[in-house]
């Protein structure tokens, strides 16, 4: 693989701060996702404190709390599962995959990843800016509705977050353009879309999904721009707009959102299930198409999140029906997961423990979304802590175990260097129960009838908020161990071969070495 | 990994046993109104809505949802165990069964299909207002409810705001130390004597028991909900809108029911909970006909905790 190029390094400034190479990008973007989970989990970490014991100990004004909330949301999308998922796996693994020399626009790829610091920093100042009347910063949800974000924010905090989020926004457009291109245009001789790896086809669909949605989340961040600054008036009704437009807009993104940070996370867990079972993954195009149905059936059920803002009642119904359709694909995808293991010889490996845990919490996510699904029931549980249950199980239990298990699997590939198993198993396992202890009696809270974003509630619900918030805490003990398997495999450095594997990591990747080199397949492969 | 293996299963099961728990708690609801401290399913229902709710949650939905994570479960557990690479060193090399294929689709599409039903009717039984004998109107604020009765013109529109002190004034203090604060007041100021603090309110909302309550909810200013748990109502109040809904408390359930504002509205979102007191037909008569107040003959009723308290001046 060698050639004249094949190892030339720039120096240290060009290489990360000019980089075209999407390996070093990739790179950039999995170190910038984990100080955007450090930063988001911080945030929760705080909330979980407060939420421990009835009675506010830790936030003098409740806006700083609800100002935590909204930040961690907004965060934890948008700085640690997207550039995880997309930025960082996409990046390294889509070209190594696909057979191709590198991205098909790498000079957009560095300005796709370098919009996110900006983006960033711009949310983190948002933080010490005045938002609303009463403290700084933006406590309005992620969700960010108006009034609540325009007359009931008057402060700058919230500009920043509009101009932090659209500068996120078109970083990941660019990114988008960039995986639709390469993975259409740069396939290996021989590589048909229907032999493309899993992987390749969840960021296919996921860039298609961005493409199609973030402009619309632009427009409306834009008209929220407008109406706090430039007196236009869309979403006031005394100037004639509506409230309620800015949650279909929101909406019309933000459903589309969920799928675009879970189906990376589906082909990560393919790969994985299927390297440790030892055998191809079952039903691949079945697994393929289930990833472009979720994605198109996504577009049309947004309204969902919007049961009780007085809809019609036969739109209710047909979003309702929509809605658990999505349930057929995702169950696709969870037995012929299953289905590959089944017959395998199956080796519990660190990645193989975080796929497990990922399908087994993803189905815990997947039932009660389909009873969230049931405008009537959700009269009960909407906006309680049984959504932010629902989709933690999804996301943060779902979408974060993905990424830990592609980090763990891809490690050595990356770095080079093996991690020690016993840190790596340590991590999983606090992580695994934190979690879980964290979310499951959240599920009771919401059928309680716990409201979401409060910082003080009544005594009745102070018993699982308790068992939660310790939860919080084994979690925070897991992260210290990820820090700390990730030191200890940097500090001792031992070699991690081509394929550490075996054979049945059979993906192109692992027929170049550990790491591979600076540019690679300057003479494509070619798929039988 | 053979110990990574038994202890993810069995990580695994205790997951599960308590997803079972949790079924078995909210089909057996308590009879207590309110939260439970610990508790596990929907609160009591006391109207035609929340039992259709409260029937199809805890026999329908949550018992469906209990089987499927159940059946993964097992299915995953024996997976790790049968084909673990010691017990079985040659995988084999299936990766296609169309039977299989085809009813792993099916099978989700009539498991939905049975659940769509009930749903569609509990959809539209909520959302199709029967005739109503009293149209109550529930304006949100920043951050108190404003409740006024637009067919009886007697009774002015009044405010309902929580009893509380300021923020400033509790940060760092237990709910204990917050309780005592407020009744140390004097007697002419809202006090909770009794009724649970972040629920209770300075006026309620009052309505008749057994007579179906149309409500409709807008709002002054940022967008609110309108929620009481255990009449299975929740409705946005958002501006530049009117929205509607109802409920009729079952005769027999006489008493005071609470919620929260369930959609941010800024600083004390928290803190505006909506407390309605439900009374015999008789009782609401004479508070109609005494411009929104009690006689005193009539002016005591029971709280969430089963203790006599006298009705909150307005």
């Amino acid at each position: 693989m060698s050639d004249a190029y094949g190892d030339h390094k720039p120096k240290f400034f060009t290489r990360w701060l000019f980089s075209t190479n999407h390996k070093d990008i990739g790179t950039l973007y999995l170190v910038f996702s984990i100080l955007g989970g450090l930063i988001g989990g911080y945030l929760s970490f705080m909330m979980r404190m407060e939420l421990m014991e009835p009675g506010m100990q830790y936030f003098a004004s409740p806006h700083k709390f609800s100002m935590f909330a909204s930040m961690h949301g907004l965060l934890m999308i948008f700085f640690m599962v997207m550039p995880a998922v997309i930025g960082g796996f996409g990046n390294w693994f889509v070209p190594l995959m696909i057979g191709a020399p590198d991205m098909a626009f790498p000079r957009m790829n560095n300005l796709s990843f370098w919009l996110l610091p900006v983006a960033l920093i711009c949310l983190i100042a948002s933080m010490f800016v005045p938002g609303g009347p009463s403290g700084n910063g933006f406590a309005g949800g992620w969700v960010m509705y108006p009034p609540l974000s325009t007359s009931g924010h008057p402060g700058p905090a919230f500009d920043f977050v509009i101009i932090g989020l659209l500068a996120a926004g078109f970083s990941s457009i660019f990114g988008a353009i960039n995986f639709i291109t390469t993975i259409f245009n740069m396939r290996a001789p021989g590589m048909t879309m229907h032999k493309m790896p899993l992987l390749a086809w969840g960021v296919l669909v996921t860039s298609w999904l961005l493409l199609l949605s973030l402009p619309v989340l632009a427009a409306s961040l834009i008209m929220l721009f407008t109406d706090r600054n430039a007196g236009t008036g869309f979403f006031d009704p005394a100037m004639g707009g509506d409230p309620v437009m800015f949650q279909h807009l929101f909406w019309f993104f933000g459903h589309p959102e969920v799928y675009i940070m879970v189906l990376p996370a589906f082909g990560i867990i393919s790969h994985i299930v299927s390297t440790f079972s030892r055998k191809p993954i079952f039903g691949y195009l079945g697994m393929a198409y289930a990833m472009v149905a979720i994605g198109v059936v996504g577009f049309v059920v947004w309204a969902h999140h919007m049961f009780t803002v007085g809809m019609d009642v036969d739109l209710k119904a047909y979003f309702m029906a929509a809605t658990m359709i999505i349930a057929v694909p995702t169950g696709i995808k969870i037995f012929s997961w299953l289905a590959t293991m089944w017959g395998g010889s199956i080796r519990m490996t660190i990645p193989m423990m975080w796929a497990q845990a990922f399908i087994f919490m993803f189905v815990i996510g997947g039932v009660t979304g389909v009873h969230m699904a049931s405008a009537g029931l959700d009269t009960s549980i909407h906006d309680t802590y049984y959504i932010v249950s629902h989709f933690h199980y999804v996301l943060a239990l779902g979408a974060v175990f993905a990424m830990f298990a592609g980090f763990t699997y891809w490690f050595g590939k990356m770095s080079g260097y093996l991690y020690n198993k016993w840190l790596a198993a340590v991590h999983f396992w606090l992580f695994f129960i934190g979690v879980n202890l964290i979310f499951f009696p959240q599920h009771f809270l919401g059928l309680q009838g716990m409201p979401r974003r409060y910082v003080d509630y009544p005594a009745e619900f102070a018993f699982w908020n308790k068992v939660s918030s310790i939860g919080a805490m084994v979690t925070l003990v897991g992260v210290i161990f990820f820090l700390l398997w990730i030191l200890e495999a940097f500090l001792v450095k031992r070699k991690a071969g081509d394929n550490y594997w075996g054979e049945e990591a059979n993906t192109l990747e692992w027929t170049l070495s550990s790491p591979p080199p600076f540019h690679q397949f300057s003479v494509l492969p070619k798929i039988k | 990994m053979r110990i990574s293996r038994l202890a993810m299963s069995s990580a695994i099961a205790v997951v599960g046993t308590l997803m079972g728990l949790a079924s078995a708690a909210t089909a057996f609801a308590e009879g207590k109104n309110g939260p439970t401290d610990g508790g596990l399913g929907l609160q009591r229902s006391v109207t035609p809505v929340m039992d259709s709710i409260s029937n199809i949650t805890n026999y329908w939905i949550v018992p469906l949802m209990v089987v499927i994570v159940l059946f993964v479960l097992v299915l995953m557990a024996v997976i790790l165990v049968k084909f673990r690479a010691k017990a079985n060193p040659n995988p084999s090399k299936t990766s296609h069964n169309s039977v299989l294929e085809v009813v792993w689709t099916l099978v989700p599409v009539i498991i939905l299909v049975v659940l769509v039903i009930p749903s569609m009717k509990l959809l539209y039984y909520q959302d199709v207002i029967p005739e109503a004998g009293l149209v109550v109107k529930v304006t949100g604020n920043t951050w108190n409810w404003e409740y006024a009765y637009p067919d009886h013109e007697n009774v002015d529109p009044y405010i309902s705001s929580i009893v509380d002190i300021s923020n400033e004034e509790k940060f760092g203090l237990s709910h204990a130390q917050i309780i005592t604060k407020i009744d140390a007041r004097p007697a002419d100021e809202p006090r909770l004597d009794g009724r649970p603090y972040l629920f209770a309110s300075d006026a309620p909302l009052v309505v008749p028991v057994d007579t179906v309550v149309k409500v409709l909810v807008t709002s002054n200013n940022n967008i609110h909900a309108f929620s009481v748990a255990q009449f299975g109502i929740k409705i946005d109040a958002i501006p530049g809108k009117i929205n509607e809904t109802w409920f009729k408390v079952h005769a027999g359930e006489e008493g005071t029911y609470y919620g929260q504002c369930s959609e941010i509205c800024g600083v004390n979102h928290s803190f505006m909970p909506i407390e309605v007191m439900v009374v015999s037909k008789v009782k609401f008569e004479n508070w109609l006909a005494n411009d929104g107040q009690f006689s005193a003959q009539y002016a005591s009723t029971q709280n969430i905790n089963g203790a006599v308290q006298t009705a909150a001046a307005k």
